[in-house]
Protein backbone atom coordinates (compact mmCIF):
# COMPACT_ATOMS: atom_id res chain seq x y z
CA UNK A 1 0.00 0.00 0.00
CA UNK A 2 1.30 3.96 -1.01
CA UNK A 3 1.67 6.12 1.71
CA UNK A 4 -0.46 8.51 0.14
CA UNK A 5 -3.25 5.40 0.15
CA UNK A 6 -2.49 4.28 3.54
CA UNK A 7 -3.41 8.39 4.42
CA UNK A 8 -6.38 8.19 2.72
CA UNK A 9 -7.68 5.19 4.67
CA UNK A 10 -6.85 7.16 7.69
CA UNK A 11 -8.68 9.68 6.43
CA UNK A 12 -11.46 7.79 5.44
CA UNK A 13 -11.28 5.63 8.75
CA UNK A 14 -11.48 9.09 10.75
CA UNK A 15 -14.07 9.93 9.10
CA UNK A 16 -16.80 6.75 9.16
CA UNK A 17 -15.07 6.23 13.28
CA UNK A 18 -16.55 9.80 14.84
CA UNK A 19 -19.98 9.06 12.96
CA UNK A 20 -20.00 5.86 15.14
CA UNK A 21 -18.82 7.62 18.31
CA UNK A 22 -20.98 10.51 17.61
CA UNK A 23 -24.14 9.63 19.50
CA UNK A 24 -21.89 8.98 22.83
CA UNK A 25 -19.62 11.75 22.02
CA UNK A 26 -22.58 14.46 21.50
CA UNK A 27 -24.41 13.40 25.42
CA UNK A 28 -21.24 13.23 26.79
CA UNK A 29 -19.96 16.09 25.90
CA UNK A 30 -23.24 17.99 26.92
CA UNK A 31 -23.93 16.24 29.75
CA UNK A 32 -20.68 14.91 31.29
CA UNK A 33 -17.59 17.31 29.48
CA UNK A 34 -18.99 20.65 29.14
CA UNK A 35 -21.02 20.84 32.93
CA UNK A 36 -17.77 20.02 34.54
CA UNK A 37 -16.66 23.74 33.08
CA UNK A 38 -19.87 25.39 33.36
CA UNK A 39 -20.09 24.37 37.10
CA UNK A 40 -17.16 26.39 37.63
CA UNK A 41 -18.18 29.05 36.12
CA UNK A 42 -21.96 28.76 37.92
CA UNK A 43 -19.74 29.06 41.28
CA UNK A 44 -18.37 32.19 40.68
CA UNK A 45 -21.98 33.41 40.52
CA UNK A 46 -24.49 34.67 43.04
CA UNK A 47 -27.01 33.19 40.72
CA UNK A 48 -31.06 31.16 40.93
CA UNK A 49 -30.37 30.15 37.09
CA UNK A 50 -33.27 32.32 36.11
CA UNK A 51 -33.08 35.97 37.09
CA UNK A 52 -30.33 36.99 39.69
CA UNK A 53 -26.96 36.14 38.24
CA UNK A 54 -24.50 38.41 40.06
CA UNK A 55 -20.53 38.05 39.86
CA UNK A 56 -18.96 37.28 42.61
CA UNK A 57 -15.67 35.93 41.61
CA UNK A 58 -14.43 33.55 44.38
CA UNK A 59 -16.61 34.68 46.57
CA UNK A 60 -19.05 31.95 47.19
CA UNK A 61 -15.68 29.11 47.93
CA UNK A 62 -14.29 32.30 50.39
CA UNK A 63 -17.99 31.81 52.05
CA UNK A 64 -17.81 28.27 52.03
CA UNK A 65 -14.36 28.55 54.68
CA UNK A 66 -16.49 30.33 56.65
CA UNK A 67 -19.89 28.62 56.46
CA UNK A 68 -20.29 26.65 59.60
CA UNK A 69 -23.15 24.27 58.33
CA UNK A 70 -20.88 23.23 55.50
CA UNK A 71 -18.13 22.68 57.66
CA UNK A 72 -19.70 20.45 59.73
CA UNK A 73 -21.46 18.44 56.87
CA UNK A 74 -17.78 17.88 55.90
CA UNK A 75 -16.53 16.64 59.49
CA UNK A 76 -19.92 14.42 59.38
CA UNK A 77 -18.88 13.43 55.96
CA UNK A 78 -15.77 12.35 56.66
CA UNK A 79 -17.00 10.61 60.42
CA UNK A 80 -19.62 8.72 57.80
CA UNK A 81 -16.44 7.85 55.84
CA UNK A 82 -14.17 6.36 58.53
CA UNK A 83 -17.25 4.93 60.43
CA UNK A 84 -18.24 2.58 57.02
CA UNK A 85 -15.25 2.17 55.10
CA UNK A 86 -12.75 0.33 57.04
CA UNK A 87 -15.90 -1.66 59.07
CA UNK A 88 -17.70 -2.29 56.13
CA UNK A 89 -13.82 -3.84 54.37
CA UNK A 90 -12.94 -5.80 57.05
CA UNK A 91 -16.41 -8.00 57.62
CA UNK A 92 -16.74 -8.30 53.60
CA UNK A 93 -13.08 -9.48 53.44
CA UNK A 94 -13.93 -11.83 56.67
CA UNK A 95 -17.11 -13.01 54.89
CA UNK A 96 -15.51 -13.45 51.58
CA UNK A 97 -12.29 -15.66 53.37
CA UNK A 98 -14.94 -17.60 55.24
CA UNK A 99 -17.05 -18.07 52.14
CA UNK A 100 -13.95 -18.53 49.83
CA UNK A 101 -14.05 -22.71 50.11
CA UNK A 102 -16.20 -25.82 49.32
CA UNK A 103 -18.98 -25.64 51.62
CA UNK A 104 -22.92 -27.04 50.89
CA UNK A 105 -25.09 -23.86 50.41
CA UNK A 106 -22.03 -21.51 49.40
CA UNK A 107 -24.44 -19.85 47.06
CA UNK A 108 -27.43 -19.30 49.06
CA UNK A 109 -25.35 -17.54 51.32
CA UNK A 110 -23.59 -15.41 48.88
CA UNK A 111 -26.58 -14.32 47.77
CA UNK A 112 -28.24 -13.43 51.25
CA UNK A 113 -24.94 -10.94 51.74
CA UNK A 114 -25.51 -9.44 48.10
CA UNK A 115 -28.71 -9.50 48.12
CA UNK A 116 -29.29 -5.47 50.15
CA UNK A 117 -26.87 -4.31 47.35
CA UNK A 118 -29.48 -4.79 44.36
CA UNK A 119 -32.08 -3.22 46.57
CA UNK A 120 -33.38 0.36 46.19
CA UNK A 121 -31.64 3.01 48.91
CA UNK A 122 -35.03 5.06 48.70
CA UNK A 123 -37.42 1.54 49.53
CA UNK A 124 -34.93 -0.06 52.56
CA UNK A 125 -33.80 3.14 54.38
CA UNK A 126 -37.79 3.48 54.83
CA UNK A 127 -37.92 0.27 56.11
CA UNK A 128 -34.65 1.06 58.41
CA UNK A 129 -36.33 3.70 59.70
CA UNK A 130 -38.49 1.02 61.03
CA UNK A 131 -35.61 -1.15 62.08
CA UNK A 132 -34.59 2.34 64.36
CA UNK A 133 -38.08 2.70 65.85
CA UNK A 134 -37.36 4.09 69.29
CA UNK A 135 -39.74 2.05 70.84
CA UNK A 136 -39.81 -1.49 71.72
CA UNK A 137 -41.37 -2.04 68.68
CA UNK A 138 -38.24 -1.53 66.79
CA UNK A 139 -36.17 -4.24 65.05
CA UNK A 140 -32.73 -3.33 66.31
CA UNK A 141 -34.24 -2.50 70.19
CA UNK A 142 -35.92 -6.01 69.96
CA UNK A 143 -32.82 -8.08 69.20
CA UNK A 144 -30.55 -5.96 71.21
CA UNK A 145 -32.94 -6.59 74.10
CA UNK A 146 -32.47 -10.42 74.03
CA UNK A 147 -28.49 -9.12 75.60
CA UNK A 148 -30.41 -6.51 78.02
CA UNK A 149 -29.32 -3.82 75.93
CA UNK A 150 -31.85 -0.76 76.84
CA UNK A 151 -33.97 0.45 74.00
CA UNK A 152 -32.57 3.45 72.05
CA UNK A 153 -34.02 6.30 69.70
CA UNK A 154 -31.24 5.04 66.98
CA UNK A 155 -32.40 7.63 64.67
CA UNK A 156 -33.31 10.30 66.51
CA UNK A 157 -31.05 10.51 69.50
CA UNK A 158 -28.31 12.68 68.36
CA UNK A 159 -25.91 10.41 70.25
CA UNK A 160 -26.91 7.41 67.72
CA UNK A 161 -28.10 8.92 64.61
CA UNK A 162 -24.41 8.79 62.72
CA UNK A 163 -23.97 5.16 63.93
CA UNK A 164 -27.66 4.58 62.85
CA UNK A 165 -26.38 5.75 58.98
CA UNK A 166 -23.24 3.69 59.06
CA UNK A 167 -24.45 0.59 60.15
CA UNK A 168 -27.35 0.62 57.07
CA UNK A 169 -24.68 1.61 54.80
CA UNK A 170 -22.38 -0.95 55.63
CA UNK A 171 -24.98 -3.75 55.46
CA UNK A 172 -25.77 -2.40 52.20
CA UNK A 173 -22.67 -2.40 50.34
CA UNK A 174 -21.31 -5.56 51.47
CA UNK A 175 -22.48 -7.78 49.34
CA UNK A 176 -20.53 -5.85 46.65
CA UNK A 177 -17.12 -5.70 48.17
CA UNK A 178 -17.63 -9.23 49.42
CA UNK A 179 -18.11 -10.01 45.72
CA UNK A 180 -14.70 -8.47 44.66
CA UNK A 181 -13.07 -9.99 47.71
CA UNK A 182 -14.20 -13.36 46.13
CA UNK A 183 -12.87 -12.61 43.13
CA UNK A 184 -9.50 -11.28 44.30
CA UNK A 185 -9.04 -14.33 46.83
CA UNK A 186 -9.60 -17.01 43.71
CA UNK A 187 -7.02 -15.63 41.97
CA UNK A 188 -4.53 -16.12 44.51
CA UNK A 189 -2.51 -19.33 43.58
CA UNK A 190 -3.19 -22.41 45.24
CA UNK A 191 0.58 -23.50 45.08
CA UNK A 192 1.17 -20.48 47.78
CA UNK A 193 -0.98 -21.86 49.87
CA UNK A 194 0.24 -25.57 49.60
CA UNK A 195 3.60 -24.40 49.74
CA UNK A 196 2.91 -22.31 53.13
CA UNK A 197 1.08 -25.70 54.57
CA UNK A 198 4.16 -27.98 54.16
CA UNK A 199 6.02 -25.06 55.61
CA UNK A 200 3.60 -25.51 58.84
CA UNK A 201 2.16 -21.83 58.14
CA UNK A 202 -1.59 -22.06 60.05
CA UNK A 203 -4.32 -19.77 60.14
CA UNK A 204 -3.01 -16.56 61.16
CA UNK A 205 0.10 -16.54 59.39
CA UNK A 206 -1.71 -17.77 56.49
CA UNK A 207 -3.23 -14.69 56.39
CA UNK A 208 -0.80 -12.37 56.69
CA UNK A 209 1.64 -13.89 54.60
CA UNK A 210 0.13 -14.85 51.80
CA UNK A 211 -3.52 -13.75 51.23
CA UNK A 212 -3.19 -10.08 52.35
CA UNK A 213 -0.16 -9.72 50.58
CA UNK A 214 -1.54 -11.02 47.36
CA UNK A 215 -4.90 -9.75 48.02
CA UNK A 216 -3.30 -5.94 48.01
CA UNK A 217 -4.67 -4.99 44.29
CA UNK A 218 -7.97 -5.87 45.29
CA UNK A 219 -8.22 -4.57 48.59
CA UNK A 220 -6.26 -0.84 47.30
CA UNK A 221 -9.16 -1.34 44.30
CA UNK A 222 -12.37 -1.95 47.03
CA UNK A 223 -10.59 0.90 49.32
CA UNK A 224 -10.55 3.86 46.75
CA UNK A 225 -13.65 2.80 45.31
CA UNK A 226 -15.55 2.75 48.93
CA UNK A 227 -14.15 5.79 50.07
CA UNK A 228 -15.04 7.87 47.02
CA UNK A 229 -18.70 6.23 47.15
CA UNK A 230 -19.06 6.34 50.74
CA UNK A 231 -18.19 10.83 49.84
CA UNK A 232 -21.07 11.08 47.64
CA UNK A 233 -23.63 9.72 50.49
CA UNK A 234 -27.08 11.20 49.77
CA UNK A 235 -30.14 9.28 49.57
CA UNK A 236 -30.01 7.37 52.82
CA UNK A 237 -29.70 10.81 54.58
CA UNK A 238 -32.43 12.60 53.06
CA UNK A 239 -34.83 9.68 53.38
CA UNK A 240 -33.84 8.66 57.34
CA UNK A 241 -34.42 12.27 57.91
CA UNK A 242 -37.09 13.82 55.62
CA UNK A 243 -37.80 16.69 58.01
CA UNK A 244 -34.88 17.77 58.73
CA UNK A 245 -31.35 19.15 56.80
CA UNK A 246 -30.43 15.65 58.21
CA UNK A 247 -30.21 14.00 61.59
CA UNK A 248 -31.26 16.02 65.33
CA UNK A 249 -28.88 18.41 65.63
CA UNK A 250 -27.52 18.26 61.91
CA UNK A 251 -25.39 15.03 63.54
CA UNK A 252 -25.90 13.35 60.25
CA UNK A 253 -26.05 16.33 57.85
CA UNK A 254 -23.61 15.34 54.59
CA UNK A 255 -22.21 17.40 51.86
CA UNK A 256 -24.41 16.35 49.32
CA UNK A 257 -27.42 16.54 51.41
CA UNK A 258 -26.01 20.01 51.99
CA UNK A 259 -25.14 21.14 48.52
CA UNK A 260 -28.95 20.03 47.10
CA UNK A 261 -30.50 22.25 50.28
CA UNK A 262 -28.36 25.67 49.09
CA UNK A 263 -29.69 24.28 45.55
CA UNK A 264 -32.73 23.39 45.69
CA UNK A 265 -34.49 24.71 48.81
CA UNK A 266 -32.35 27.99 48.94
CA UNK A 267 -31.88 28.52 45.27
CA UNK A 268 -28.53 29.31 45.55
CA UNK A 269 -27.21 27.43 42.67
CA UNK A 270 -23.87 29.22 42.70
CA UNK A 271 -23.04 28.68 46.25
CA UNK A 272 -24.17 24.69 45.27
CA UNK A 273 -21.96 24.51 42.28
CA UNK A 274 -18.83 26.10 44.85
CA UNK A 275 -19.90 22.87 47.30
CA UNK A 276 -19.98 20.59 44.32
CA UNK A 277 -16.42 21.61 43.52
CA UNK A 278 -15.26 21.72 46.99
CA UNK A 279 -16.41 18.18 47.27
CA UNK A 280 -14.40 17.17 44.00
CA UNK A 281 -11.28 18.65 45.63
CA UNK A 282 -11.83 16.62 49.05
CA UNK A 283 -12.37 13.44 47.08
CA UNK A 284 -9.28 14.02 44.08
CA UNK A 285 -6.86 14.98 46.84
CA UNK A 286 -7.41 11.97 48.94
CA UNK A 287 -7.44 9.30 46.09
CA UNK A 288 -4.26 11.21 45.08
CA UNK A 289 -2.95 10.71 49.12
CA UNK A 290 -4.42 7.11 48.71
CA UNK A 291 -2.03 6.46 46.13
CA UNK A 292 0.82 7.87 47.27
CA UNK A 293 0.65 5.97 51.30
CA UNK A 294 -1.20 2.51 49.87
CA UNK A 295 -0.57 2.74 46.63
CA UNK A 296 3.40 1.83 47.20
CA UNK A 297 2.84 -0.59 49.62
CA UNK A 298 0.16 -2.63 47.21
CA UNK A 299 2.01 -5.95 46.09
CA UNK A 300 1.36 -6.63 42.45
CA UNK A 301 2.30 -10.40 41.05
CA UNK B 1 -6.82 -33.14 63.92
CA UNK B 2 -10.31 -34.31 62.23
CA UNK B 3 -11.95 -33.42 64.97
CA UNK B 4 -10.76 -29.83 64.72
CA UNK B 5 -10.95 -29.80 61.41
CA UNK B 6 -14.67 -30.84 62.21
CA UNK B 7 -15.72 -28.15 64.53
CA UNK B 8 -13.51 -25.75 63.16
CA UNK B 9 -16.00 -26.34 59.68
CA UNK B 10 -19.23 -25.99 61.76
CA UNK B 11 -17.85 -22.74 63.62
CA UNK B 12 -17.42 -21.45 60.08
CA UNK B 13 -20.88 -22.43 59.18
CA UNK B 14 -22.86 -21.30 62.22
CA UNK B 15 -20.66 -17.81 61.65
CA UNK B 16 -21.79 -17.39 57.95
CA UNK B 17 -25.44 -18.38 58.49
CA UNK B 18 -25.68 -16.13 61.63
CA UNK B 19 -24.78 -13.26 59.36
CA UNK B 20 -26.55 -14.15 56.18
CA UNK B 21 -29.50 -14.64 58.65
CA UNK B 22 -28.42 -10.87 60.07
CA UNK B 23 -28.24 -9.83 56.49
CA UNK B 24 -32.12 -11.28 55.60
CA UNK B 25 -33.64 -9.27 59.12
CA UNK B 26 -34.52 -6.50 57.77
CA UNK B 27 -36.43 -7.97 54.78
CA UNK B 28 -38.07 -10.62 57.00
CA UNK B 29 -38.88 -7.06 58.63
CA UNK B 30 -39.87 -5.73 55.84
CA UNK B 31 -42.25 -8.46 54.15
CA UNK B 32 -43.76 -9.51 57.73
CA UNK B 33 -44.62 -6.04 58.65
CA UNK B 34 -46.41 -5.16 55.50
CA UNK B 35 -48.45 -8.44 56.25
CA UNK B 36 -49.80 -7.33 59.69
CA UNK B 37 -53.06 -5.92 61.34
CA UNK B 38 -53.23 -3.22 63.54
CA UNK B 39 -53.16 -5.49 66.20
CA UNK B 40 -49.87 -6.10 65.51
CA UNK B 41 -48.65 -3.14 65.21
CA UNK B 42 -49.70 -0.83 67.58
CA UNK B 43 -48.75 -3.43 70.35
CA UNK B 44 -46.02 -1.83 72.85
CA UNK B 45 -43.58 -4.68 71.84
CA UNK B 46 -42.28 -6.18 68.11
CA UNK B 47 -44.78 -9.09 67.10
CA UNK B 48 -42.19 -11.39 65.26
CA UNK B 49 -44.75 -13.58 63.50
CA UNK B 50 -48.00 -11.96 62.32
CA UNK B 51 -51.25 -13.82 64.31
CA UNK B 52 -52.64 -13.27 60.72
CA UNK B 53 -51.82 -12.34 57.32
CA UNK B 54 -53.40 -9.23 55.91
CA UNK B 55 -53.02 -8.91 52.05
CA UNK B 56 -55.36 -6.04 51.64
CA UNK B 57 -52.39 -3.81 53.27
CA UNK B 58 -51.31 -3.79 49.53
CA UNK B 59 -54.51 -2.87 47.73
CA UNK B 60 -54.40 0.21 50.52
CA UNK B 61 -51.01 1.28 49.93
CA UNK B 62 -51.59 1.11 45.89
CA UNK B 63 -55.04 3.30 46.13
CA UNK B 64 -54.09 5.82 48.62
CA UNK B 65 -51.58 7.07 45.95
CA UNK B 66 -53.70 7.30 42.93
CA UNK B 67 -50.48 7.81 41.26
CA UNK B 68 -48.60 4.78 42.12
CA UNK B 69 -49.14 2.67 38.99
CA UNK B 70 -47.66 5.83 36.75
CA UNK B 71 -44.36 5.69 39.10
CA UNK B 72 -44.34 2.23 38.25
CA UNK B 73 -44.46 2.65 34.57
CA UNK B 74 -42.49 5.21 34.50
CA UNK B 75 -39.63 3.79 36.14
CA UNK B 76 -39.66 0.78 34.10
CA UNK B 77 -39.98 2.85 30.91
CA UNK B 78 -37.27 4.93 31.79
CA UNK B 79 -34.80 2.50 33.36
CA UNK B 80 -36.00 0.28 29.96
CA UNK B 81 -35.35 3.21 27.45
CA UNK B 82 -31.81 4.27 28.80
CA UNK B 83 -30.66 0.59 29.09
CA UNK B 84 -31.36 0.05 25.49
CA UNK B 85 -29.68 3.50 24.48
CA UNK B 86 -27.45 3.35 26.60
CA UNK B 87 -26.23 -0.19 25.81
CA UNK B 88 -26.64 1.17 21.44
CA UNK B 89 -24.25 3.79 22.26
CA UNK B 90 -21.75 2.33 23.69
CA UNK B 91 -21.37 -0.49 21.21
CA UNK B 92 -20.76 1.76 18.28
CA UNK B 93 -18.20 3.95 20.54
CA UNK B 94 -16.60 1.02 21.55
CA UNK B 95 -16.75 -0.83 18.25
CA UNK B 96 -14.86 2.86 16.77
CA UNK B 97 -12.41 2.74 19.72
CA UNK B 98 -11.82 -1.44 19.02
CA UNK B 99 -11.90 -1.87 15.50
CA UNK B 100 -10.46 1.94 13.99
CA UNK B 101 -8.21 3.64 13.77
CA UNK B 102 -8.27 7.25 13.52
CA UNK B 103 -6.60 10.49 14.31
CA UNK B 104 -7.56 11.72 18.35
CA UNK B 105 -8.12 7.78 19.40
CA UNK B 106 -5.74 8.20 22.29
CA UNK B 107 -6.34 11.46 23.02
CA UNK B 108 -10.09 11.31 23.17
CA UNK B 109 -9.74 7.73 24.89
CA UNK B 110 -7.81 8.96 27.63
CA UNK B 111 -9.97 12.15 28.19
CA UNK B 112 -13.48 10.28 28.60
CA UNK B 113 -11.18 8.23 31.02
CA UNK B 114 -10.83 11.83 32.99
CA UNK B 115 -14.30 12.57 32.79
CA UNK B 116 -15.30 9.40 34.91
CA UNK B 117 -13.08 10.65 37.62
CA UNK B 118 -15.71 13.69 37.80
CA UNK B 119 -17.95 12.66 40.99
CA UNK B 120 -21.50 13.04 39.25
CA UNK B 121 -22.55 16.28 42.70
CA UNK B 122 -19.97 18.05 40.78
CA UNK B 123 -22.20 18.17 37.60
CA UNK B 124 -25.37 18.19 39.30
CA UNK B 125 -26.25 21.92 39.48
CA UNK B 126 -25.00 22.76 35.75
CA UNK B 127 -26.76 19.72 34.33
CA UNK B 128 -30.31 21.47 36.10
CA UNK B 129 -29.40 24.51 34.14
CA UNK B 130 -28.99 22.45 30.93
CA UNK B 131 -32.19 20.85 31.14
CA UNK B 132 -34.22 24.20 32.50
CA UNK B 133 -32.66 26.05 29.45
CA UNK B 134 -33.57 23.09 26.90
CA UNK B 135 -37.37 22.91 28.64
CA UNK B 136 -36.85 19.76 29.31
CA UNK B 137 -38.01 19.63 33.06
CA UNK B 138 -40.78 17.49 33.83
CA UNK B 139 -40.10 15.28 30.48
CA UNK B 140 -38.69 11.99 30.04
CA UNK B 141 -36.34 13.39 28.33
CA UNK B 142 -34.79 14.67 30.54
CA UNK B 143 -34.81 11.81 32.87
CA UNK B 144 -33.13 9.11 30.45
CA UNK B 145 -31.08 11.41 27.85
CA UNK B 146 -28.12 12.50 30.19
CA UNK B 147 -27.60 8.92 30.83
CA UNK B 148 -28.06 7.87 27.02
CA UNK B 149 -24.47 7.43 26.93
CA UNK B 150 -21.66 6.09 29.87
CA UNK B 151 -18.42 6.07 29.60
CA UNK B 152 -17.93 2.97 31.94
CA UNK B 153 -20.17 1.30 29.25
CA UNK B 154 -17.82 2.40 26.64
CA UNK B 155 -15.07 1.01 28.34
CA UNK B 156 -15.88 -2.09 29.56
CA UNK B 157 -17.64 -3.13 26.05
CA UNK B 158 -14.49 -1.70 24.53
CA UNK B 159 -12.76 -4.45 26.69
CA UNK B 160 -14.90 -7.01 25.78
CA UNK B 161 -14.60 -5.98 21.76
CA UNK B 162 -10.58 -6.13 21.70
CA UNK B 163 -10.77 -10.46 22.70
CA UNK B 164 -12.58 -10.54 19.75
CA UNK B 165 -10.14 -12.30 16.97
CA UNK B 166 -8.92 -9.56 13.67
CA UNK B 167 -9.06 -12.52 11.50
CA UNK B 168 -12.84 -12.71 11.74
CA UNK B 169 -13.50 -9.24 10.75
CA UNK B 170 -10.60 -10.43 8.08
CA UNK B 171 -13.03 -13.47 6.74
CA UNK B 172 -15.90 -11.32 6.99
CA UNK B 173 -14.07 -8.92 4.34
CA UNK B 174 -13.28 -11.27 2.18
CA UNK B 175 -17.40 -12.09 2.55
CA UNK B 176 -18.36 -8.68 1.12
CA UNK B 177 -19.47 -7.51 4.71
CA UNK B 178 -19.75 -3.97 5.81
CA UNK B 179 -18.70 -2.48 8.87
CA UNK B 180 -21.89 -1.85 10.45
CA UNK B 181 -23.24 -5.29 9.40
CA UNK B 182 -20.10 -6.98 10.81
CA UNK B 183 -20.59 -5.14 14.25
CA UNK B 184 -24.09 -5.79 14.15
CA UNK B 185 -24.26 -9.43 13.15
CA UNK B 186 -20.89 -10.71 14.52
CA UNK B 187 -19.50 -8.91 17.04
CA UNK B 188 -22.94 -7.92 19.16
CA UNK B 189 -23.96 -11.61 19.11
CA UNK B 190 -20.48 -12.82 20.33
CA UNK B 191 -20.54 -10.08 22.94
CA UNK B 192 -23.78 -11.14 24.35
CA UNK B 193 -22.16 -11.37 28.27
CA UNK B 194 -21.21 -8.17 28.33
CA UNK B 195 -24.28 -6.52 26.78
CA UNK B 196 -26.05 -8.52 29.77
CA UNK B 197 -24.19 -7.18 32.59
CA UNK B 198 -24.08 -3.51 31.48
CA UNK B 199 -27.23 -3.70 30.83
CA UNK B 200 -28.38 -5.32 34.18
CA UNK B 201 -26.18 -2.65 35.69
CA UNK B 202 -27.81 0.26 33.90
CA UNK B 203 -31.36 -1.09 34.37
CA UNK B 204 -30.55 -1.06 38.20
CA UNK B 205 -29.46 2.00 38.34
CA UNK B 206 -32.37 3.96 36.28
CA UNK B 207 -35.04 1.85 38.47
CA UNK B 208 -32.86 2.57 41.83
CA UNK B 209 -31.97 6.22 41.11
CA UNK B 210 -33.21 9.30 43.18
CA UNK B 211 -31.27 12.40 43.45
CA UNK B 212 -31.79 12.90 39.43
CA UNK B 213 -35.64 12.33 39.52
CA UNK B 214 -35.87 14.31 42.59
CA UNK B 215 -34.45 17.18 40.94
CA UNK B 216 -35.78 17.42 37.38
CA UNK B 217 -39.24 16.43 38.23
CA UNK B 218 -41.77 18.43 39.72
CA UNK B 219 -45.85 16.60 38.95
CA UNK B 220 -46.29 13.25 39.75
CA UNK B 221 -47.05 12.41 36.41
CA UNK B 222 -43.32 12.11 35.35
CA UNK B 223 -42.25 10.82 39.23
CA UNK B 224 -40.19 7.43 39.35
CA UNK B 225 -40.97 5.05 41.90
CA UNK B 226 -38.27 5.86 44.33
CA UNK B 227 -39.26 9.37 44.64
CA UNK B 228 -42.43 8.77 44.69
CA UNK B 229 -41.92 6.65 47.38
CA UNK B 230 -39.95 9.18 49.63
CA UNK B 231 -43.02 11.21 49.18
CA UNK B 232 -45.22 8.49 50.58
CA UNK B 233 -43.09 8.15 53.31
CA UNK B 234 -43.39 11.79 54.16
CA UNK B 235 -47.33 11.71 53.90
CA UNK B 236 -47.79 8.22 55.35
CA UNK B 237 -44.79 8.39 57.83
CA UNK B 238 -47.02 6.99 60.65
CA UNK B 239 -48.20 3.92 58.73
CA UNK B 240 -45.87 1.34 58.92
CA UNK B 241 -47.84 -1.39 57.22
CA UNK B 242 -48.78 0.32 54.06
CA UNK B 243 -45.26 1.91 54.46
CA UNK B 244 -43.51 -1.47 54.27
CA UNK B 245 -46.02 -2.84 51.22
CA UNK B 246 -45.15 0.01 49.29
CA UNK B 247 -41.12 -0.98 49.56
CA UNK B 248 -41.96 -4.58 48.96
CA UNK B 249 -43.48 -3.52 45.69
CA UNK B 250 -40.82 -1.03 45.00
CA UNK B 251 -38.28 -3.60 45.50
CA UNK B 252 -39.94 -6.76 43.81
CA UNK B 253 -39.11 -6.12 40.78
CA UNK B 254 -34.93 -6.06 41.49
CA UNK B 255 -35.34 -8.85 43.61
CA UNK B 256 -36.70 -10.91 40.80
CA UNK B 257 -33.87 -9.46 38.45
CA UNK B 258 -31.52 -10.36 40.80
CA UNK B 259 -32.62 -14.25 41.29
CA UNK B 260 -32.82 -14.57 37.36
CA UNK B 261 -29.73 -12.72 36.57
CA UNK B 262 -27.45 -13.06 39.60
CA UNK B 263 -25.00 -15.55 38.28
CA UNK B 264 -24.18 -12.41 35.52
CA UNK B 265 -24.13 -9.55 37.84
CA UNK B 266 -21.90 -11.55 40.48
CA UNK B 267 -19.24 -11.70 37.77
CA UNK B 268 -19.71 -8.74 35.90
CA UNK B 269 -18.66 -7.14 39.52
CA UNK B 270 -15.75 -9.62 40.26
CA UNK B 271 -15.01 -8.89 36.61
CA UNK B 272 -14.92 -5.14 36.47
CA UNK B 273 -13.83 -4.75 40.00
CA UNK B 274 -10.88 -6.62 39.10
CA UNK B 275 -9.98 -4.67 35.51
CA UNK B 276 -10.22 -1.23 36.91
Amino acid sequence: MSARRARRKLVRDTLEAYLYLAPALAILLVFHFFPAFYAAWISFFNTNLISRWRWVGLGNYMELLRDRDFMQSVRNTVIYVLGTVPVGMAISLAVAILLNRPLRGRAALRTAYFMPYVTPVVAISIVWTWIYKEDATGLLNAMLAWFGVKEQAWRLDPKWAMFALCLMSVWKSLGYNMVIFLAGLQNIPQEYYEAALIDGARGWSMFSKITWPLLSPTTYFVGIMSVIGSFQVFTQVYVLWPSSLGGPLGTTKVVVRYLYEMGWNSFRFGYAAAIGYALFAIIFVLTLVQRKVVGSRVHYQ
Amino acid sequence: MRVKDRTGKAVIYLLLVLGAVLMLMPFYYMISTSLKGPEDIYVNRLVWIPSRLVWKNYVTAWRSEPYFGRYFVNSAFIATVTTLAQLATSALAAYAFSSFSFWGKETLFMLLLGTMMIPSQVTLVPNYAIIAKLGWIDTYAALIVPFAASVFGIFIMRQFFQTIPLELWDAAQIDGCGRFRYLWSVMVPLSRPVFITSGLFTFIGGWNSFLWPLIVTNTPKLRTIQVGLSQFNQEFGTKPDLLMAASTVAIAPLLVLFFVAQKHLIQGIAHTGLKS
